[in-house]
């Protein structure tokens, strides 16, 4: 049975939008104008990320259905077991766009890449984690006030400063104590970007071990357990997950940087596991060679897929990183 | 913590009067203070190494006047303004798309709704993605897309907007920098006590009335923070520009819409791997890199100065 009765509910409706009319010549239709304007800004911020894989994803589909393209650069170039070269020194995997026969193996890409993202995870995780630790545990609060801004700083410097550093400084200087016979190299590179991604390994870090309840450090030391033994054994425990999502961060974040491995990294393709020789990762790649691409050629398309690959992975890096410290603080604060 | 160690100096008075030394937890305290000094350390050695060779070439001339004789001697001025426009451009772009984004998800929708959540996921994200990718976008939405459509509508094919250009790096910057500005902005409203709003809506204001008398005025600080910190941000980075309308050398500023401009950041990266002499672009090449360190460090610098006046501010009201 229809409780309501259709003829009043019509009244109120009539009435309704009578004052709404009337009042719609003032500040209700600001009101009501602003609403929507406001409501199409957030639109618009969700729309420009599909647009960017969009767009992106766009201009690298051609290698899928154009025969053209198909012919010089297929998936099968891209990712598999080629037979350049001579039958006594075979070729598998060549990245050499630029020649009579462009070969498009990412496998060097990917391979440099990974040396470069590993020796700066090495390098920085450690100090990071540790630092991380000390702040959170450790430290008087005059000591914390000091030190976090600090390394904020460092967030704050921009990527191609550092390239510059470990092009002009960092590398000489490597040289000269290990006696690299490539000046540029994957350590050089994977150090610079360790730099970079201190801080946010650091600060996602220190956010986990903050977010640790007090009640969890008063529980373990009224039990007589020694303060670095309730940091190590208590309070690192509880806040894993984020450490964890800090070091996915900061791997995301040493994928995609660009320019420190265009400057640092000697950019050659090549498909080795010594971390001394020049490397190209994935992104010095697109910096490097899109400026001087023939619009539309299959070279064209190529890179904007590697666009596509980096952004594919540091978007799932991303997602499955604050997923895990969204997680971890709705445990630990109860929320 | 001052709790722990007041609890563990409790605890070795307790054992009597003999101070027993736990070895592991000095080696600890020890091992982590290091890495945290050592990373304060690196940082410090930076800034002092750009500085000490930076000063060197610093001078109102250096500031002032065009690169010459191939860049090695000179100034960097063009490069300088080019920062400047392209750094204004993007604030005139970012800012209120960013304020409002931020206003709809604080103001306007309910937390658990589904809108809000894709939102703050893409904007979470946006954050995320490598500036690379964001220079790949430009070049394809930005230079050609939009670039081409104005020149087939309005210029007959003629090859005006459909090239690298400032407009078209402004707006690249723009999106790369859009979740700076939202997030910061978002956590500003946040810290609005309800009060506020309710006191307005009950006097009879609209909502529109409210957000713009009311809450607005009170998140200025906030939005100032995070339009200099999407500055400081946008200022440093070289990837997105360097297919969507930076340039090596220009002879002229850019002085239209669609020119090609000079830039800080690009023109380190350029100077120091495509210089024909690099014993004579050096002392250049750390003085170009001291003023970007400076700029960007300035930037944050009053950034984290309004902040913490802003959080005594909210403290004490509280």
């Amino acid at each position: 049975m229809n409780i309501e009765n259709p003829s009043v509910s019509q009244t109120i409706n009539s009435v309704g939008s009578g004052l709404l009319k009337a009042g719609l010549t003032g500040t209700r239709l600001k009101d009501l104008v602003f609403a929507k304007v406001i409501l199409f800004a957030a639109v618009a911020a969700i729309s420009i990320i599909f647009l960017i894989f969009i767009y992106v994803g766009k201009e690298a589909l051609p290698l899928f259905y154009d025969p053209e393209a198909k012919k010089e650069a297929s998936l099968g170039n891209l990712f598999l077991r080629q037979s350049y070269g001579t039958p006594d020194m075979p070729l598998p995997y060549i990245w050499q766009p630029v020649s009579e026969v462009p070969k498009y193996s990412v496998a060097p890409l990917f391979l440099g890449t990974l040396k470069v993202t590993l020796i700066a995870l090495l390098f920085a995780a450690p100090f990071s984690i540790a630092a991380a630790i000390y702040t959170a545990e450790f430290a008087s609060p005059k000591t914390r006030e000091f030190i976090k801004p600090l390394i904020e700083l460092l967030a704050g410097i921009p990527s191609v400063v550092l390239g510059f550093l470990a092009l002009i400084v960092l590398a000489s200087w490597l040289q000269s104590v290990f006696n690299f016979d490539y000046r540029l190299n994957a350590v050089t590179a994977g150090l610079a970007m360790g730099l970079a991604i201190i801080p946010i390994v650091y600060t996602v870090s220190d956010d986990a071990l903050t977010a640790v309840p007090r009640s969890y450090r008063e529980a373990s030391l009224a039990l007589g357990v020694t303060p670095w033994r309730t940091a190590w054994s208590m309070v690192l425990p509880a806040a894993t997950p984020g450490i964890f999502a800090a070091l996915l961060l900061g791997f995301g974040r040493a994928m995609g940087e660009t320019m420190i491995v265009l400057m640092s990294s000697g950019n050659a393709a090549t498909t080795n596991f010594n971390f001394t020789e020049s490397v190209r990762t994935i992104s010095a790649t697109i910096a490097a060679e899109l400026g001087e691409v023939v619009f539309h050629s299959p070279h064209y398309h190529v890179l904007f897929f590697l666009g596509v690959i980096l952004f594919v992975f540091t978007f799932l890096l991303n997602m499955v990183g604050e997923y895990t410290v969204a997680r971890l603080k709705e445990r630990l604060m109860g929320r | 913590m001052n709790c722990s160690d007041r609890v563990s100096r409790e605890q070795s008075g307790n054992g009597g009067s003999r101070q027993r030394v736990d070895w592991n937890d000095r080696l600890f305290r020890a091992l982590t203070g290091l890495a945290c000094w050592i990373i304060v350390l690196m940082v410090l050695l930076i800034v002092g190494k750009i500085a000490y060779h930076g000063k060197d070439r610093l001078s109102w001339d250096f500031l002032t006047m065009a690169p010459e004789e191939g860049m090695t001697a000179g100034g960097i001025f063009p490069a300088i303004y080019g920062t400047a426009l392209l750094v204004i451009l993007m604030t005139i772009a970012v800012v209120p798309l960013g304020v409002m984004v931020a206003i709809y998800l604080n103001e306007y929708s309910s937390h658990t709704s589904a809108i809000y959540k894709v939102t703050r996921l893409a904007v979470t994200n946006l954050a995320g993605v490598p500036s690379i990718v964001f220079g790949l976008f430009g070049l394809g939405f930005f230079v050609q897309g939009i670039g081409g459509s104005i020149d087939r509508v309005f210029y007959g094919g003629q090859l005006v907007f459909g090239q690298p250009a400032i407009i078209w790096a402004a707006l690249t910057l723009a999106v790369l920098t859009l979740p700076v500005v939202i997030l910061t902005t978002e956590d500003t409203l946040r810290a609005i006590p309800n009060e506020l709003r309710e006191a307005s809506m009950a006097l009879g204001a609209t909502k529109f009335q409210t957000i713009m008398r009311t809450v607005l005025p009170q998140a200025s600080a906030g939005i100032l923070t995070g339009t200099i910190l999407a500055v400081s941000r946008g200022a440093g980075e070289v990837a997105p520009i360097l297919f969507t309308g930076a340039a090596y050398f220009l002879p002229e500023l850019p002085h239209k819409l669609h020119s090609q401009f000079m830039e800080l950041g690009y023109h380190i990266y350029v100077l120091s791997t495509q210089s024909p002499d690099v014993e004579a672009t050096e002392p250049i090449l750390y003085s170009t890199v001291f003023v970007l360190l400076a700029l960007t460090f300035f930037l944050n610098l009053v950034a984290i100065i309004i902040r913490s006046r802003m959080r005594t501010k909210l403290r004490r009201a509280a």
